[in-house]
């Protein structure tokens, strides 16, 4: 196997010294590297598993079971809609349709720019404002379809 | 009270979502501005409950409740309460807002018939301070467990209280307790679920983030009971903010001895860690999630042996959810008889439940177990959103069932809720109202269940797969009657051969919505229509040629161009085309355009 070429920042580095020996480690370690790269590239896993000495295979296992770990990289604003039921109730689906027109993108694909994703996501915990989407850290609620334009145009210029 | 008054911000994720940040450095940044710094205190705490309504800020002392406070009005907030000592109307909770009678907080119908336990602190106390915890009595308990009580008065108290796991299937907590301290071993570990994976439910997350310390001091409690020195509290990655409270609380404890080595000068050491969850809804499964602190594949394995005898990496462990320690401090303090006198025969003390879907007041709430539906959907939760009639109340999420309205005075215990063929659950409760098919629901939960099966054991792994085949088959209108009986034979078959809670409970939602809703099911299937125009491959779009002024609107608006007409004649919609998208029927000021 080629030896993989990823640079980890030293944070990284010193979190994956510091964790190396716990019993248990291989999630959290992954959560870090995703935390660092945005997803789980190929290169990552590879060095982690020469870093901490685990199987590659071990460590797929691990991220493919997950929803949460990503293998392919996500657009530069990730748009998270909700799915939970209070939302799906409320339309949620329509959002997904309205933004996967307006971005001409299904399913886990990219805008050509790079620029946008949509991800379907878990319930994200605010039912109160159901239909719900997050895009990075900003929450917006109690939502329409209509709303959908606007909201993808503040972040495509941002 | 040292200061005036005492502003509280809600800063739970609901609230927080929709700026309650902004409007708590407003506040704060005008109480200088207006020279009032000195006498008003501003705190964040956890959940209100009434999400709803949020953002919400109380006013202390005089109770003045405010509910959709904007950043803008913190200037009014100030100016008019803390400095000229007069309440703001216009953000005061309004029951009617047309008539614009304010309501006291007591009168507010949202808290009448709660009782609270788990939320004690929610929207009490500011979550990042031990020292507002520890003034509410917090680690009272500890103390009392660590200097007063041995092992074995604890368990028995516990067994007073008869306090049952709020996770799902309701298993006394103090044989859990009881089978983890009685054998010996080198290590025995305690656990929190804090997997919250119920879509719909988030009681887990309002407590942590309102209430850190009661879960950290209830684990403390069962270390010290059972001989544990190590905890972990696995949590969901996808609550950022239940996770930074959780750490900044744990510190705490630490700095004030709570937590760490010699505890108290008790010579009783225990310390946590927090484990982040990533996304499998099967972890909520015990032995699952105790596979995944080890940092492998969330897969259930076979009980028995049950985790309290060999859990975490062979030992016993004890693992309750978060909703159940945080029971457990009071249960300490005010003792097992009180809390016994609280709830049903059979079900002790209080549930939260998150109220949501077509409701008024959705949000949070904690009532005594054997209040009625009735009672929680029209009394606390104001009744269904827009007039509409109540179809269908869901509870236990993808794992429970639908309990219509001919059982909204059943008292919610384990049991019943179990005899109606649904179940406790974690606490999500969704109303449905008339807009909503069944079927399609029944999709929903089963597609979930495609996607959060392990994959270990087949009958869960192809059973799910099997069902939604069906339900697919029948949303799009090519189901017959068989179809039903093979949905009852595979359900069935599920249930006794599924390995883990998720596959022998995954049926439940569909079974459930035949028995009640058959009549909906056999118009999918025999007339090949969905009242409820939510399975789409079954709706038609009509145009009535009497109401069509020929406007021209839906032609325009039609993403397909499958609407035709001369101006000012009917127009005609093309039903091969139609992709059933809805825009023109949207889009029509004359309701000319039906949905069959």
């Amino acid at each position: 196997m080629p030896e993989a070429t990823i640079e980890f920042s030293k944070e990284l580095t010193d979190f994956i010294q510091e964790w190396k020996d716990k019993p248990g480690n291989l999630i959290m370690l992954l959560h870090r590297i995703q935390g660092e790269f945005g997803y789980i590239p190929r290169a990552a896993a590879e060095k982690l598993s020469r870093l901490v000495g685990l199987p590659l295979a071990k460590i797929y296992g691990v991220i493919t079971f997950y929803h949460y770990f990503k293998t392919t990289k996500p657009g530069k604003h990730r748009i998270a809609i909700c799915l939970g039921t209070a939302c799906y109730l409320k339309g949620a689906q329509s959002l997904i349709e309205e933004a996967e027109s307006i971005l001409g993108v299904k399913g886990e694909e990219v805008t050509d720019d790079g620029l946008f994703s949509i991800d379907p996501v878990r319930c994200i915990g605010c039912c109160g404002l159901a239909p719900v989407l997050m895009i990075g850290n900003d929450v917006y609620g109690k939502l329409t379809k209509e709303q959908m334009p606007d909201i993808i145009a503040k972040y495509r210029n941002a | 009270m040292a200061y005036k008054n005492y502003i509280l911000v809600c800063g739970g994720t609901g609230c927080e979502s929709a700026k309650a940040d902004e409007i708590y450095k407003n506040l704060l940044h005008e109480a200088e501005a207006q020279g009032v710094k000195g006498d008003v205190q501003v705190v964040k705490t956890g959940c209100f409950g009434f999400c709803e309504k949020g953002p919400i800020v109380k006013v202390l002392p005089s109770e003045s409740f405010y509910v959709e406070v904007k950043p803008e009005d913190a200037k009014e907030i100030i100016a008019e309460q803390v400095v000229k000592g007069r309440e703001v109307k216009r953000l005061l909770y309004k029951k009617d807002q047309k008539t614009a009678d304010t309501v006291k907080v007591e009168d507010i119908e949202f808290y009448q018939k709660q009782f609270r336990i788990v939320l004690r602190n929610c929207g009490v106390i500011n979550p990042e301070s031990i020292d507002e915890y520890v003034a509410r009595d917090g680690y009272a308990a500890l103390e009392k467990v660590l200097f007063e009580m041995k092992p074995e008065d604890v368990i028995a108290e516990l067994k007073t209280a008869g306090l049952r796991g709020r996770g799902g299937a309701g298993f006394p907590t103090w044989r859990k307790w009881e089978f983890s301290r009685t054998p010996v071993a080198d290590q025995k570990y305690v656990v929190c679920n804090a997997d919250e994976g119920d879509p719909g439910a988030y009681m887990d997350r309002s407590t942590i983030e309102g209430d850190p310390h009661s879960v950290i001091e209830a684990m403390t409690i069962c270390g010290k009971t059972i001989g544990a020195t190590k905890g972990y509290v696995y949590i969901r990655a996808e609550y950022p903010l239940a996770i930074d409270r959780l750490k900044i609380a744990l510190q705490q404890a630490r700095d004030y001895g709570l937590l760490g080595k010699n505890i108290l000068g008790s010579g009783f050491d225990f310390d946590l860690e927090i484990r982040l969850g990533a996304g499998a809804f099967v972890c909520g499964e015990e032995t699952a999630l105790l596979q995944s602190v080890e940092g492998k594949r969330g897969m259930p394995v076979p009980r028995p042996p049950f985790p309290a005898v060999k859990g975490l990496w062979g030992k016993p462990t004890v693992i309750n959810n978060v909703e159940t320690w945080a029971n457990i401090p009071v249960i300490i303090n005010k003792g097992g008889a009180w809390f016994a006198k609280i709830g049903t025969e059979t079900s002790k003390g209080t549930k939260v439940f998150a109220l949501t879907g077509k409701i008024n007041n959705s949000g949070l709430v904690e009532v005594p177990m054997g209040t009625t539906l009735r009672e929680i959907i029209f009394d606390i939760g104001g009744g269904i959103k827009g007039g509409k009639k109540f179809k269908g109340a869901q509870t236990g999420g993808p794992s429970g069932g639908i309990i219509t309205s001919d059982f909204l005075d059943t008292p919610i215990d384990y049991e019943s809720l179990t005899s109606l063929g649904s179940m406790m659950g974690s606490g999500g409760l969704i109303v449905m109202d008339e807009d909503d098919c069944v079927v399609n629901i029944s999709k929903f939960y089963m597609e979930f269940c495609v996607d959060e099966s392990c994959g270990k054991c087949s009958p869960c792994r192809v059973g799910t797969n099997q069902m939604h085949a069906i339900l697919e088959k029948i949303t799009d209108g090519k189901g017959t009657r068989e179809d039903l009986a093979k949905l009852h034979k595979i359900g069935a078959a599920m249930k006794k051969a599924a390995l883990c809670g998720l596959g022998q409970t995954a049926p439940n939602p569909t079974l459930s919505t035949i028995k009640y809703f058959e009549k909906e099911y056999l118009e999918h299937i025999d007339e090949r229509k969905c009242v409820a125009g939510k399975c789409k491959k079954l709706v038609v779009f009509e145009v009535i040629p009497e109401k069509c002024i020929g406007c021209g609107l839906c032609a325009r608006r039609c993403p397909v161009n499958c609407i035709a007409g001369e101006k000012k004649q009917p127009h005609v919609i093309d039903k091969m085309k139609c992709i059933k998208c809805g825009e023109c029927y949207n889009a029509c000021k004359f309701g000319a355009i039906v949905k069959k």
